[in-house]
């Protein structure tokens, strides 16, 4: 049985994600899955080193699959998040959504990327040809309705 | 009252340590944590606009008052995905 939502340090399997949500009534499985790249605001980036506080990423996680299941209820979502060393290539993030129908399942899948970006307590370390640098994106906060508002409005474009 | 601090990410290196045990007073609340932190680590300083914190593992405020025994988490912005 595949969790919904996982923090780990394994390689991400992107068919399991789908396996955990995708049920007969099903006619959609979209997949997402994010990658390490090899270039960052003009750096050569050569691999990454995420960091989670582990307890309260599950639960972030946890959360935007219920704030999902509010927002299209007729979704079922899971997200995988990896931690530790990743080489360029690699997956960080999968999330899948199993819908009847298409739209709701893309919808669905771009709100809970967005959210992973707004909320949940990872971080990512850059290692790049001539030095390294934590970067840091928004700050958390899971009540901010305006964060929430964005994440939808991205979701709906 | 004795509580354990959280550290990630950069304020982790900036402390040398992602766990710290601290005596607080009775009563205290994260900010006061944070406060103490910041007069032991005063790099951390710049970080206060942009933070957020946890208490045992859930969401809070930096008004939110702490126990004996709570484990306080001091998040750097976040950058998951």
């Amino acid at each position: 049985m595949v969790p919904v939502t996982a923090i780990t340090d394994r390689v991400l399997e992107v068919s399991s994600v789908g396996q955990a949500v995708a049920g007969p009534g099903d006619g959609a499985v979209t997949t997402f899955v994010g990658l390490v790249r090899d270039h960052n605001q003009g750096r050569r980036v050569t691999h990454l080193v995420y960091e989670a506080y582990e307890p309260l990423a599950l639960k972030a996680l946890d959360r935007i699959v219920s704030e999902a299941g509010e927002l299209w209820p007729s979704v079922r979502l899971a997200i995988h998040h990896r931690t530790g060393r990743l080489e360029i290539g690699e997956a960080s993030v999968a999330i899948a959504a199993a819908s009847a129908h298409r739209a709701d399942a893309f919808a669905a899948s771009r709100y809970a990327i967005e959210r992973v970006k707004q909320i949940v307590p990872i971080w990512k370390h850059e290692y790049f040809e001539g030095g390294d640098t934590w970067i840091e994106g928004a700050t958390a906060d899971p009540d901010d309705p305006e964060a929430r508002a964005n994440a939808r409005k991205r979701a709906c474009a | 009252m004795r509580v354990t601090i959280r550290l990630f990410a950069r304020l982790r290196e900036l402390a040398g340590a992602g766990e710290l045990a601290r005596e607080v007073p009775t009563g205290a609340t994260v900010n006061g944590v944070w406060q103490g932190l910041v007069r032991d680590f005063p790099a951390m300083a710049p970080y206060e606009a942009s933070l957020s914190c946890a208490v045992n593992a859930e969401y809070a405020r930096f008004k939110t008052a702490v126990n004996e025994g709570d484990e306080i988490a001091f998040l750097p912005p976040v950058s998951g995905g």
